[in-house]
């Protein structure tokens, strides 16, 4: 029997939009994922795939209309859950959303690091403990002190980051969160991603629509239309260019371009999946 | 630009005025606040002034930083100061005098000392609360000073969140409400000319887009909020443990004299006309 830190079964979620019952389309049906402890996944999918919502659901902002979720073998979905319970599932399961500025409360980095841990009434002692020990995770140290306001984007993110780091949750789902910055904010968060999977055990869910980030993951699992399309290695997955394609997501540049030269009749093997499997790729084949 | 309002923006520091416990600089705050009001003769504001520039230098904030919060209410200052110069009416022969308007002495000097009342009120509890103060502090300060009404049901906790986010959000909105003006702007809005009705018309399209905006903030705010495990002030505990200190009681013993002090000055009677002798020197009628 495997660890499941996440098990989902055949989850789905229908946005109530009020009166009008015909325009009531799933935004997530028949989902049934199960996540090992301490995986790295990316979920990939379009604008409007349904990939937001899975991660609304894991984390108990939204309530599935049909379907069972289980977090750390806990039926979240069971009726007698009651508001303590859900505290201890958002204290397990910790989120990052997509606008640096609409997750920070404080004013001052610090103090807004420590606000879950002030949530989780936990002493003074392990607060500043935690404090300081999140935001030497995310390389905030010197930045402690400072108006979070001034900060850029990635910064920004990283410190939220440390917010919910100092929460220790089992895991962390990544919701867009590097949708507003800028490359090298980007490139910031996400080796933080890899850097508290690989190194504090952290489950790490990256919800994205860039393919790059979602080739560093472990296990990649595309969203389109509300039902899981593929799961798998970003190598199994990015296999399918046409079937990405026809789901409005593009396979990473690399690999496209490989098997837009193989289509054209080249003989290339090997591996494209990140860039620089890629130019080894190229320059294989052509000395 | 809008940004140059720092009216309510924290400027980490070390100074004896930032390390004073926050219910402490609430505390202050309000006897500044009454010495104002107390205040009523020259002497009496001289005192007031002379404490503000100390409050000043010992809080180690930039006098450019002050001069820049003081630009948004110079305005009202002007307004209060000429309203108190025509409407005031003096003892004795006015200084001037066309039309109907008259100037006493006494208009001149209470024009100052209104002008003084409204600069010192500003800057000396800016200095005391946001300059000085982290909102997060300052709203542990309001909570803690205010917890008895708990008691009664009252949500002091909640008071106290909305509050500190409030601020949290100044910087935040000013610059969004900057980008949507720049947006506007550069497709020919024209936020400085014309009438005033016309100048609010177009301030419309900048509010609507502003007020959406806030709304959406507000609602990922919230679900941000929640996703860290806020549940208002159940079972909740703080990073800083609020302390009165030796400094705290110094301080308000220093405010406590300033008042006691600014309150028998008040009782010296003035002589307006004194004023009227140095206008007179002043301006070679003797």
């Amino acid at each position: 029997m495997k660890d499941y830190i996440i098990r989902t079964e055949n989850l789905g979620f229908t946005y109530d939009d009020g009166d009008d019952a015909a325009s009531e389309i799933p935004a997530l049906s028949g989902v049934s994922i199960n996540i090992e402890r301490g995986e790295y996944v990316a979920i990939l999918g379009h604008n409007g795939s349904g990939k937001s919502t899975f991660a609304k659901l894991l984390n108990m902002i939204l309530t599935p209309s049909v379907g069972k979720i289980y977090i750390d073998g806990t039926d979240i979905t069971a009726e007698e859950f009651s508001e303590d319970d859900v505290f201890d599932i958002r204290r397990k399961i910790g989120m990052v959303f997509q606008n640096p500025d609409n997750q920070l409360v404080a004013t001052v980095v610090e103090e807004d690091v420590a606000f879950g841990p002030e949530n989780l009434g936990l002493e003074r002692e392990e607060i500043r403990r935690r404090v300081d020990s999140s935001l030497a995770v995310v390389g905030m140290t010197e930045y402690a002190r400072h108006a979070p306001h001034k900060l850029s984007g990635g910064q920004k993110q990283r410190v939220a980051i440390a917010g919910i780091i100092a929460m220790r949750p089992n895991v962390i789902i990544f919701d867009e969160s590097t949708a507003m910055l800028d490359p090298q904010g980007r490139h910031e968060v996400v080796d933080i991603m890899e850097k508290l999977n690989k190194e504090e055990g952290i489950t790490v869910l990256n919800i994205t629509h860039y393919m790059e980030e979602a080739a560093r993951a472990d296990r990649v699992i595309v969203i389109n239309d509300g039902k899981i399309a593929l799961d798998g290695t970003p190598r199994q997955v990015f296999k399918n260019v046409e079937k990405l394609r026809a789901m409005g997501l593009e396979a990473p540049q690399g690999n496209e371009l490989i098997l837009e030269l193989k289509k054209a009749g080249l003989d290339i093997k090997g591996d494209s999946l990140t860039e620089a499997e890629c130019i080894e790729t190229l320059y294989k084949f052509l000395s | 630009m809008i940004s140059d309002i720092t009216l309510g923006q924290f400027f980490p520091g070390k100074s004896a005025i930032h390390r004073l416990d926050p219910r402490t600089k609430i505390i202050l705050a309000t006897l500044f606040i009454v010495a104002v009001f107390v205040a009523s003769n020259p002497v009496s504001f001289l005192l007031l002034f002379v404490s503000t520039v100390i409050l000043i230098a010992v809080s180690k904030i930039s006098f450019k930083v002050i001069l820049k919060s003081i630009k948004p209410i110079v305005f009202i200052i002007v307004f209060t100061a000429i309203l108190n110069i025509f409407m005031t009416k003096g003892e004795g022969e006015p200084l001037l005098s066309f039309w109907i308007l008259n100037i006493y002495t006494e208009g001149i000097a209470r024009a100052v000392m209104m002008a003084l009342r409204v600069l010192i009120l500003i800057v000396g509890t800016s200095i005391l609360l946001t300059y000085t103060t982290s909102p997060i502090s300052l709203t542990d300060g309001l909570e803690s000073l205010l917890s008895p009404l708990k008691a009664i049901n009252l949500p002091v906790h909640t008071f106290a969140m909305m509050m500190s986010i409030a601020l949290r959000f100044i910087p935040t909105l000013v610059e969004e409400t900057e980008k949507i003006m720049n947006a506007q702007k550069s497709r020919g809005a024209d936020f400085t000319s014309g009438s005033l009705a016309q100048r609010a018309k177009a301030l419309i399209p900048l509010l609507v887009p502003l007020f959406v905006s806030s709304f959406k903030r507000a609602e990922e705010l919230a679900t941000a909020m929640e996703c860290r495990c806020y549940r208002g002030d159940k079972n909740r505990t703080k990073l800083v443990k609020l302390e009165y200190k030796g400094l705290d009681f110094a301080f308000m013993l220093i405010f406590v004299i300033l008042l006691v002090a600014l309150i028998c000055l008040i009782t010296i009677p003035y002589n307006y006309q004194s004023f009227g002798i140095i206008y007179d020197v002043l301006f070679f009628r003797v």
